[in-house]
């Protein structure tokens, strides 16, 4: 049965090209990078190429890239390595809405004596520049703020952030996982010193990801073994993902334009669903946001129930809601926003890709209204 | 994903006995919109012979809140008062094949649903409510229901009460007291007499209740002359709201804020001011 895939900001699929790419690599090509022999050498000449193709597409210098294993090791790389360029300093600053990779890297330095500030947001997911300016003193050690939010798709001011985190001669990092390959990164143009990537948002396999460190940053190492990475990151290189995510940075690249097409499908999606179910709400400002993703709050229903409604027509989404977080609290994300509890719960991210159609987005248009009427119909609070 | 069973699907896809019982003879309420989860249930008794003719259940929640209502409105169709309220919530889980551990408070749920109901025909309140002592602020669970999941499960551990009742589940601030709590009753010590209830209410209570009282009493007035009010936030005894619709820019906008404020004041706590974003 075929699967209407809307779930993109969670993972997605390895594309075609990137599979073909990577398969020479999990067969003949097995040799190690760091040998001496041409069979090891001819791998790392791949690799290079790999981080060629990464650099381009956040445009960056290749010597600037350093493979990791996922976004979640690149970030916690990245602050790690600021709090040690700069070790009399005990302050970090970040947002209440991060990805967990860093909110709880941060919430653990809290308890190692660092002392953090979690930035507010706003109702439409935005931040406060002001408080930010206000929070930074001669004690700040790095600020790290996400490019994009993956629940609700707001893209921060990273340009603005980053200039006048850098004019307070301060260190920034930005979480791009979701941002790169979706809309323009432009490193040059940025003063970022550090900022995260991840293989597997953009058709790359899982396992894979990449730090961008600005030349001339000072760098720690957060893994430590051998000289791969010429040192900056130890282990024996994951050589057919690597080669996986440079090519999926090429495609990503090329792929850039199409969002217009993306961008039109969720504005399809995300309008008519609003007209056809009542007591629907976008969550997040929808003029600064991701062309791909959509957080929608049906409200007085569960999110959990509308996502198994969903499955049973092989339709992928993802809700904020306490049940389907592991834990028994819906999503920090959309609490910080301030959303109000009567469609916090009935939260569903839709995030498209590349690869959805009109047909896709016209399944979920036919299901939907009356699968959100049924289930009020089942609550209390129905209406 | 959780690993349902093949009967908690099918129960959440096509539940038995939704929906609502025109006057009914007893309604049992639990959970809140806050919470995540809320389930009423609707009884019809049989006043000679006090057995249930027919259980209904609304049910605010995720697909396994959904499959337990159904489950424990079919067990206990057809039996006495007496007989339904032997029903456990581990039958529920057992109805329907088992629940995942992380899911088991969706089946405590239904079966305090049904202790509600069946004490609201009697005129009674649920013994919890009256004598325990909130223990998570969270999710509002008092040490008596605590007390009382972890025997009639036999839980042994922290993990176990949180899938169990919640508790535990939200800031995590309460765990030092559930461990206390699970050891006190695998000590076999005679329980501590619980305290005298606190008239303080918790965060959480009160953001159930304004919200409660808002959908309930104000909303619908409002929504009859096209307008509409929701709650943003609550910081401490300030309860922001936004006006909607046609309340929205309306001359009398201050009044009606006003009136929203005397009703929060007489219903919820004499020290809430409500204001408008």
């Amino acid at each position: 049965m075929r699967v209407v895939y809307l779930d993109n900001n969670a993972t997605t699929r390895i594309a075609d090209e990137v599979r073909e790419a990577m398969l020479p690599y999990l067969s003949e090509y097995y040799g190690n990078p760091s040998s001496m022999h041409t069979f090891g050498g001819q791998v790392h000449r791949k690799i290079e190429v790999a981080r060629e193709q990464v650099a381009a597409l956040i445009n960056a210098e290749p010597e600037e890239i350093i493979f990791t294993s996922c976004g979640t090791e690149s970030d916690n790389t990245a602050i790690m390595s600021s709090l040690e360029a700069v070790p009399q300093k005990k302050h970090i600053i970040t947002t209440r809405v991060e990805h967990p990779a860093v909110l709880n890297f941060c919430k653990t330095m809290a308890r190692r004596g660092y002392r953090v500030t979690f930035l507010p947001v706003d109702k439409s997911g935005k931040l406060n520049l002001n408080e930010l300016k206000a929070s930074i003193t001669d004690d700040t050690a790095v600020v790290s703020t996400m490019y994009a939010n993956n629940e609700s798709g707001v893209i921060f001011p990273i340009e603005e952030i980053a200039a006048f985190v850098k004019s307070r001669g301060v260190l920034f990092h930005t979480d791009a996982v979701q941002a790169a390959g979706k809309i323009p990164v432009h490193v040059k143009k940025l003063s970022v010193d550090m900022m995260s990537l991840s293989g597997h948002k953009i058709h790359a396999p899982k396992g894979v990801g990449a730090l961008y460190v600005r030349r001339g940053v000072r760098f720690s190492p957060y893994i430590i073994g051998g000289h791969q990475e010429k040192g900056r990151r130890a282990g024996t290189e994951n050589v057919a993902s690597i080669v996986g995510f440079g090519t999926a940075c090429e495609l990503a690249r090329k792929h850039l334009q199409e969002y217009t097409k993306v961008e039109g499908l969720r504005d399809k999606l995300e309008k008519s669903l609003l007209l056809t179910c009542p007591n629907a709400r976008v969550n997040g400002d929808t003029i600064s946001r991701l062309p791909n993703t959509t957080n929608i709050s049906f409200e007085y229903v569960e999110g959990e129930a509308i996502l198994l409604r969903l499955n049973e027509y092989n339709i992928c989404a993802s809700s904020g809601s306490a049940c389907t977080s592991g834990s028994l609290e819906p999503s920090h994300v959309l609490r910080a926003m301030g959303v109000p509890f009567t469609a916090i719960h009935g939260s569903v991210r839709f995030s498209l890709s590349v690869y959805n159609t009109d047909e896709d987005i016209d399944l979920v248009l036919r299901i939907m209204p009356d699968l959100v009427k049924e289930l009020r119909g089942l609550s209390p609070y129905g209406r | 994903m959780w690993e349902y069973t093949e009967k908690v699907k099918e129960a959440f896809l096509h539940p038995k006995n939704a929906g609502e019982i025109e006057n009914p003879d007893a309604v049992g309420e639990v959970g809140s919109i806050v919470c995540g989860d809320a389930l009423k249930l609707y009884l019809d008794i049989d006043r000679e012979t006090n057995r249930i003719i027919d259980a209904r259940f609304q049910t605010f929640g995720c697909a396994s809140a959904i499959a337990s209502s159904s489950a424990l409105t079919e067990l206990i169709k057809g039996k006495t008062l007496d007989e339904a309220l032997k029903v456990t919530n581990n039958d529920i889980a057992k109805y329907l094949g088992g629940l995942p551990r992380e899911k088991m408070h969706c089946s405590v749920m239904g079966r305090e649903a049904l202790e509600a109901a069946i004490a609201n025909y009697r005129g009674e309140k649920p013994p919890e409510v009256e004598k325990g002592e909130i223990v998570c602020q969270c999710f509002g669970v008092t040490d008596q229901k605590i007390k009382r999941v972890i025997k009639e499960n036999h839980l042994r551990t922290l993990e176990d009460v949180t899938n169990f009742t919640k508790a535990g589940g939200g800031c995590g601030s309460c765990i030092p007291d559930l461990e206390k709590i699970l050891k006190e009753v695998w000590a076999e010590q005679p329980t501590i007499e619980a305290v005298a209830p606190r008239k303080k209410l918790t965060n959480i209570q009160k953001i159930a209740m304004i919200q409660d009282i808002l959908e309930r009493e104000i909303r619908p007035l409002l929504q009859s002359d096209g307008g509409d009010v929701e709650l943003s936030d609550v910081e401490g005894n300030k309860v922001l709201v936004s006006l909607r619709g046609m309340c929205k820019g309306c001359l009398m906008a201050d009044v009606t804020v006003k009136n929203i404020e005397k009703k929060l004041k007489e219903l919820v706590s004499e020290d809430l001011i409500v204001e408008a974003e």
